[in-house]
């Protein structure tokens, strides 16, 4: 295989992982006001990501340092081009990163429900605008010859990115509640597990609607069984969660995430971000990429320490595994 | 004014706002899991209290330093994407090497730290804090690997088809002596901001909470954190010294533009205060110190010190007309702050460490006043060095190859930037107040209560409070 394919596979995975772990914590944060009646009922749900949400941000963090190593023209194009989305998106990630860790740092009700806010439109706007971001750049956008974007903001928010963005909304809310049925005890288990199916049905329904919508504009056939992959991943998430078969349930929903994000990935390849004006402004995993060099040595890099990171990682969420409610959370 | 600026603005005042946490947290770790360690050891209460107490200083601080940083990686491609197609193939990979082999170690280990007193053996606990150190310290390195690319550029050639620079040598980029030796030198500021916060809070807490039942926990911290202060402040002294020999090497005008000497010298004189016409051609007012400048340069007192006129002549006939010259001002002050402020923060460790030899108690409110400012001086050296390391590699983005003006990003309009200029400025001034009365607030706190909280209502071991929650 190119070391470009292996590469843009590379950014996919990452991103996938990047949905696939902050998804449910964007979707823990906006549900907090929904789920979270009371204070120590916040504090629950800020609790089951507290140990995680920081190395699941780090996800976020490789895909842009790989895309920016195995991609230069592809990182500097998209980023200097969907500039006041990801603008948001940064002041969003600020603002709920610093309110996890300070938000039990005072008593006072007027400095919770500031942080609440910070955690609640923090999660809230990231999870609109990934999606709106990933639609455009499956469909397309202005670029010249140059691979500079000519567009504005208004050619990001076309109808099609902007149900994007609402099934990564309704696909992390989903996937959010399901997290908290799954890590909680109690009532507020309950609820969210009964929230979960409520959402999962217009999930579905989104997320079908936009999975369709993606396959008329480009398509392969892996894209295809991937879109069909997600569909029925998504369902069986849902009809386990009907259940009450929580690790089922969110097993559903984070592979409905994967083969979603995976669809988008597999319909653009070999395209990194296509150009709806000049077809030479198109950015492909070829004329994206770095020298064979970076790659190669990049590619070391990345065999030697995935594994190492996935492995800790997967035992940090083994030491986490304890369901907690109400009964856990320290008075002070 | 127009979008170049704004972006070199907002460049310079986000990079600056990140770095007051970053030291801290590269510092503090490493010293809270000595603390750890010493109680591991001991078994000592004190040392676990510390811990604790340091440890919760240290999490306020970590969670701006990591918000502030996700904005440093995306600000490449957004305000400064040419500069990113120029670079990307040499500059991305230790950047993506950072976040894979050093941000998912500090992230995650910081989580189990944090959540896992009680949810893990004591060993594995300790074994984290470590982790999450030696995690934040590498990261250092690969940014400063992928900072000294753009101060002195190796192990690369220039496409001559695409005009863009491609990595021939990546051992190379990782052993750029810039980068060997201008990471000790971070560190080495590092410990001093950190060193600089333990001798701070536990002076205060010696001199106004003197009946305390912890004054001998405050006591051992304040003199801790001044030997780390002094020794830190040794290693910035040598560190410097070599990167001083190592600027004048590869960047020749960056020293003169420390020095705004304009003129080349042999021997030359170090000056420690010039007031004069900025053009340099009139003197006002001078300190000068002779020989100096050619020791700090070359290692010889006699060795020849290039000027700014004379470099900005070679450099116009190498590079084609035009000014090559840094802001003489801001790099001849920034360069001088640097070292003040850092060695007034080793002056004041001294004074506490004097104030309690023989088991004495200082009561002085001017050595309090002094302690408590104490931070702020490695902070601000800290500061200016970067402004000074930056400020004295312009015009260049990456010194001989992109001038800073060609890296902007062509597709951003002058209103964007100025957008996010203003909501960064907006944001990280609100934080910085917000976290500068936490800091306070919980300093002031002073060390734990070790005894531990009394179940809800059952004591049934599943319905056990959690050691710590958000």
């Amino acid at each position: 295989m190119e070391l470009t394919t292996v590469w843009f596979l590379l950014v996919a995975v990452l991103f996938t992982g990047y949905f696939i772990l902050e998804g449910f914590d964007f979707g823990v944060g906006m549900l907090l006001p929904v789920l979270g009646r009371d204070d120590r009922e916040r504090r629950v749900l800020i609790n089951t990501i507290g140990p995680v949400w920081d190395g699941n941000e780090v996800w976020l963090i490789t895909a842009g340092g790989a895309m920016f190593a195995a991609f230069p023209e592809w990182y500097a194009t998209l980023f200097s081009g969907f500039y006041l989305p990801l603008l948001l998106i940064l002041l969003a990630l600020i603002a709920r990163g610093v309110a996890f860790e300070y938000r039990h740092k005072r008593p006072e009700a007027w400095w919770k429900a500031r942080w609440d806010r910070a955690i609640f439109f923090g999660s809230l706007l990231p999870a609109i605008l990934w999606g709106v971001a990933f639609a455009n750049i499956l469909r397309g956008v202005p670029l010249d010859g140059d691979h500079e974007y000519v567009g504005g903001l208004v050619d990001l928010l076309n109808p099609y990115a902007l149900l994007g963005g609402l099934t990564t909304l309704a696909l992390f809310l989903t996937h959010g509640a399901v997290f908290v049925a799954l890590k909680t005890t109690g009532e507020i288990r309950e609820r969210a597990g009964a929230l979960a199916v409520k959402l999962g049905v217009g999930t579905a329904v989104v997320a079908v609607a936009f999975l369709t919508w993606t396959l008329t504009i480009r398509s392969s056939a892996a894209a295809v069984v991937l879109a069909v992959g997600a569909a029925l991943a998504l369902l069986g998430g849902l009809a386990a969660a009907r259940v009450r078969r929580e690790g089922w349930a969110f097993t559903g929903t984070a592979v409905a995430i994967a083969l979603a994000v995976a669809t988008l990935f597999a319909a653009l390849f070999p395209n990194v971000l296509p150009s709806t004006l000049d077809a030479a402004g198109t950015l492909t995993a070829t004329n994206a990429a770095s020298t064979p060099y970076t790659l190669k040595i990049m590619t070391w890099v990345a065999v030697v320490f995935t594994p190492i990171v996935l492995a800790y990682q997967g035992w940090t969420y083994w030491v986490f595994r304890k369901r907690i409610g109400v009964v856990h959370i320290p008075r002070h | 004014m127009d979008a170049l600026d704004v972006a070199r603005w907002q460049f310079g005042v986000t990079t600056v706002y990140h770095f007051l946490f970053v030291p801290l947290t590269i510092g503090l770790s490493v010293l809270v899991a000595i603390l750890q360690t010493m109680w591991h050891r001991t078994g000592n209460e004190r040392y676990l209290k510390l811990t604790k107490f340091y440890g919760k200083l240290f999490l306020i601080n970590f969670a701006m330093g990591v918000v502030t940083g996700i904005v440093q990686e995306f600000q490449f491609g957004m305000n400064w994407s040419d500069y990113s197609r120029f670079v990307g193939d040499i500059f991305g990979a230790p950047l993506a090497i950072e976040a894979l082999v050093a941000f998912f170690l500090e992230s995650t280990f910081i989580g189990l730290w944090i959540f896992g007193w009680d949810r893990l053996p004591k060993r594995a606990h300790l074994a984290s804090i470590w982790a999450a150190a030696i995690g934040t310290n590498l990261s250092a390195y690969f940014i400063l690997a992928a900072n000294s690319f753009m101060q002195n550029p190796v192990g690369y050639r220039i496409n001559p088809d695409t005009g863009r620079a491609e990595l021939t040598d990546f051992p190379a980029v990782l052993t750029n002596k810039v980068a060997l030796i201008t990471f000790p030198h971070t560190l080495a500021g590092s410990f001093l901001v950190a060193g600089s916060l333990i001798v701070a809070v536990g002076l205060w807490h010696v001199i106004r909470n003197r009946d305390s039942a912890d004054t001998g926990a405050y006591r051992f911290a304040t003199k801790f954190g001044s030997w780390v202060v002094l020794v830190a402040s040794a290693a910035v002294l040598f560190t410097g010294d070599i990167q001083g020999k190592i600027m004048t090497d590869v960047q020749p005008m960056k020293m003169a533009a420390a020095e705004g000497l304009y003129t080349t010298e042999s021997p030359a004189s170090f000056s420690v205060l010039t007031v004069g016409s900025l053009d340099g051609s009139r003197e006002l007012f001078a300190i000068k110190i002779p020989y100096l400048l050619s020791y700090l340069g070359t290692g010889d007192p006699n060795g020849t010190v290039h000027g700014i006129n004379d470099l900005q002549a070679q450099y116009a006939s190498q590079y084609g007309a035009g000014s090559y010259t840094p802001i003489i001002p801001v790099t001849y002050w920034s360069f001088r702050f640097m070292i003040a402020f850092g060695m007034a923060a080793a002056a004041i460790a001294l004074l506490v460490l004097w104030s309690h030899r023989k088991g004495r108690t200082p009561t002085s409110r001017w050595l309090l006043r002094a302690g408590l400012v104490m931070p702020v001086l490695p902070l601000l050296a800290n500061s200016f060095g970067w402004i000074f390391t930056e400020m004295g590699r312009q015009p260049w983005i990456v010194f001989g190859e992109m001038l800073t003006r060609n890296g902007v990003s062509r597709s951003v309009s002058l209103t964007e930037v100025l957008t996010s200029f203003t909501a960064f400025t907006l944001i990280y001034a609100s934080l910085a107040v917000v976290e500068f009365k936490l800091l306070v607030r919980y300093a002031r706190a002073g060390v734990p209560d070790l005894t531990p909280e009394p179940a809800d209502d059952a004591t049934d071991d599943a319905e056990r409070p959690l050691a710590f929650a958000y």
